[in-house]
């Protein structure tokens, strides 16, 4: 497959697409059977930004490869092997603490990301950062009020978001854990050092969880791998989901 | 258990469509708090960006005149403030109602 | 005038000069009571609609069908609360009309208890399901009632997007691979009966539609709507090379009309008795949405108790400008 072999740009280009199209998928599954019809809307709208996002990220990597490679192929024709996105993205929604308490690490992480992009040496990525870090910044903040209602709300969600928070902390460690395919970009210029966000990071997940009245993290041995590839179990029925309809009939246009 | 116990409050939405108009009544919705109330009734009632300022303000915080006698439909008997069920504080003893 | 009208003949020439009553008017209690079961069965069967095809948003084929799907699902959930609200202004509870629903009290449009076995469901459901919804949307907003006609035209606008997607997805398969079009063909033939029965009974079998006609909460009846949505809708069928499944189909050169065949009602009283292929699925999955939210509505409940408590401690904030 020709996007077995692609070049450290595009490569890069696809774990930040593969990100927000898997993240963008889980959360799309609670459409419908949200808590209360208000907040059914604002999760989908958040899918709806990731899933948006995806398809620039995607449509870029398709021109980088050329040879009429489009958007859909690398969504719904890559195998798992060939996805390089965190493993906290792909991790199962749980209850509306655990699906939030993914977001809210990953809302923030996404956010300082899209921050850096905006320094890459590529312009197109710099274009996109920019447009997305308005949507982010409300993605995270939405996550963080949900946080803080949580923590700050029943003995019952206060106990429930405690027991998520302590379940995807070691996925998030991994987002800071530098692979072959961040680490080329970061030498090229097209991404940022992940390490660096780290403590950023850090600190704003903590003021939040001060707020919410919660004691702080201890973050655990880190789950890594889904950056290079090697995902947790949950990701290829996510692939068999997502991408059967495509595949049962290759040559349909849709 | 009652569900009503924990309904959240509803709320009115006003939407500036664009600058030099008032704010209108766009609808209603229910949340806890009213920054939740704002970002929902952005994600609700502006999805397709119709709107760059928004207000929301608490249901029962609103006072309505009633139809005078001159309207037709006036009926004596109606002083209610508001229609809306959440008016009514209701114990939560007594249920559903 | 006054003193020797009833307050009913006051309201009946009220609404007969097209007036619109709004939620402080005096008003009938039947009108009432009509208003508040056909607002929420209307917004029920908004959200129980999510699910069939909600069904399909992690198999969408494309990314952006799945985007254009996930949008109309979420639109679906901001026209059941709009339509919510309008019902809150009469006096009842969303609360109250959501357990209506779980108990199964209160019903909803029964074609939502077929199942979406295909991708082509998604091209025959907006086509086909929109379009008869639009039909009788439209009239709607016309209605007597203010907050109901207003949610009406926000709902109509928003709504126009979903008839044409279903019908691109239909087309595009219908002018695709051989698979494609035996995929559209058979979500046609088992959508069609379904979406003419969503207009309800005929007139003659429909007990509460000539007061609601006369209370101008309709203003067609259930076979002109019916007939409105065929005459417009086998056309399309046409135009896309897919074959309505109904043999009695013709064009009425005297009526101007396509006269059509008989329709089973006994299917459609079996659904909406709960007997459809899906009922029990969909009435579950709304209640366990439900009930799994109930410790988060309490967590923010809780929360906003504890705020409000706090602020009452601190001195008053800023105007709204």
């Amino acid at each position: 497959m020709k996007w077995d072999t692609c070049d450290p740009k595009t490569a890069y280009v696809l774990h930040l697409a593969d990100d927000a199209l898997i993240l963008g998928q889980r959360l799309s599954a609670w459409c419908g059977h949200g808590p209360i019809l208000e907040q059914d809307i604002a999760l989908t709208n958040v899918a709806l930004d990731l899933i948006g996002l995806a398809r620039q990220y995607y449509g870029y990597a398709a021109e980088l490869i050329g040879d009429g490679c489009t958007e859909n192929d690398l969504a719904f024709f890559r195998d798992s092997r060939a996805f390089t996105n965190h493993l906290l993205c792909e991790q199962p929604n749980g209850h509306w603490g655990d699906t939030l308490a993914r977001q809210f690490f990953f809302d923030t992480f996404h956010f300082f990301q899209l921050e850096a992009l905006q320094q890459s040496s590529d312009e197109r990525l710099r274009h996109i950062a920019a447009k997305a870090i308005k949507e982010t910044s409300y993605h995270a903040q939405f996550s963080a009020e949900w946080i803080i209602r949580m923590g700050d709300g029943t003995e019952e969600s206060r106990s429930k978001i405690t027991q998520s928070l302590r379940h995807f902390a070691p996925f998030a460690l991994e987002l800071f854990i530098p692979a072959q395919v961040d680490a080329a970009a970061h030498d090229l210029g097209f991404g940022p050092d992940v390490s660096v966000l780290e403590s950023d990071w850090k600190e704003k997940i903590q003021s939040i969880l001060t707020i919410a009245t919660l004691s702080p993290l201890e973050w655990g041995f880190p789950k890594k791998g889904g950056k290079s590839g090697v995902h947790s179990e949950h990701h290829g029925y996510i692939l068999a989901e997502m991408q059967s309809l495509a595949r049962a009939y290759p040559d349909a246009t849709w | 258990m009652s569900t009503t116990t924990h309904q959240w409050p509803l709320w009115e939405v006003f939407v500036r469509s664009k600058n030099g108009l008032a704010h209108k009544h766009v609808g209603s919705l229910h949340a806890p708090d009213s920054e939740m109330a704002l970002k929902n009734a952005r994600d609700v009632y502006t999805r397709r960006s119709e709107g760059i300022s928004i207000w929301v303000v608490p249901s029962a915080a609103i006072t309505a005149s009633s139809p005078d006698e001159k309207d037709p439909l006036f009926a004596p008997s109606d002083d209610k403030v508001y229609r809306h069920p959440t008016f009514y504080d209701i114990p939560d003893e007594v249920g559903h109602m | 005038m006054g003193e020797t009208h009833s307050l009913e003949d006051r309201f009946q020439a009220f609404v007969e000069a097209e007036n619109k009553v709004e939620p402080k008017h005096w008003m009938p209690d039947g009108y009432r009571k009509t208003l508040v079961r056909q607002i929420s069965q209307h917004a029920h069967s908004e959200i129980v609609g999510m699910l069939p095809e909600a069904n399909w948003i992690t198999r969408a084929p494309s990314l952006r069908a799945k985007l254009i799907l996930l949008a109309k699902v979420q639109d679906e959930a901001g026209h059941g609360l709009y339509l919510y609200s309008a019902a809150e202004t009469l006096g009842t509870s969303r609360d109250q009309m959501i357990d209506d629903l779980h108990s199964g009290k209160a019903k909803y449009s029964s074609i939502f208890n077929y199942p979406t076995l295909t991708w082509a469901d998604m091209g025959a459901i907006g086509w086909l399901v929109d379009g008869a919804a639009i039909a009788n949307q439209v009239m709607l907003c016309r209605t007597s009632y203010g907050p109901y006609s207003r949610a009406m035209v926000r709902i109509c606008k928003e709504e126009s997007f979903h008839q044409r997607q279903g019908f691109e997805i239909m087309m595009h398969l219908a002018k695709g691979t051989p698979e494609q079009k035996a995929m559209a063909q058979d979500a046609l033939n088992r959508w069609w009966w379904p979406s003419i029965m969503m207009f309800g009974p005929s007139d003659d079998q429909s007990p509460n539609s000539a007061q609601s006609m006369k209370w101008r909460i309709k203003r067609k009846s259930n076979d002109e709507l019916r007939q409105e949505f065929i005459d417009k809708t086998v056309p399309q069928a046409e135009f896309i090379g897919l074959t309505i499944p109904d043999p009695d189909l013709r064009w009425n050169e005297e009526t101007g009309h396509y006269d059509f065949g008989t329709i089973n009602w006994t299917e459609f009283f079996d659904v909406i008795a709960g007997n459809g292929p899906c009922n029990a699925e969909r009435l579950a999955a709304r209640q366990k949405a439900h009930d799994e939210g109930a410790w988060v509505r309490e967590a923010a409940a809780a929360y906003a108790a504890k705020q409000a408590s706090r602020s009452a401690r601190r001195p008053a904030q800023t105007h709204a400008a």
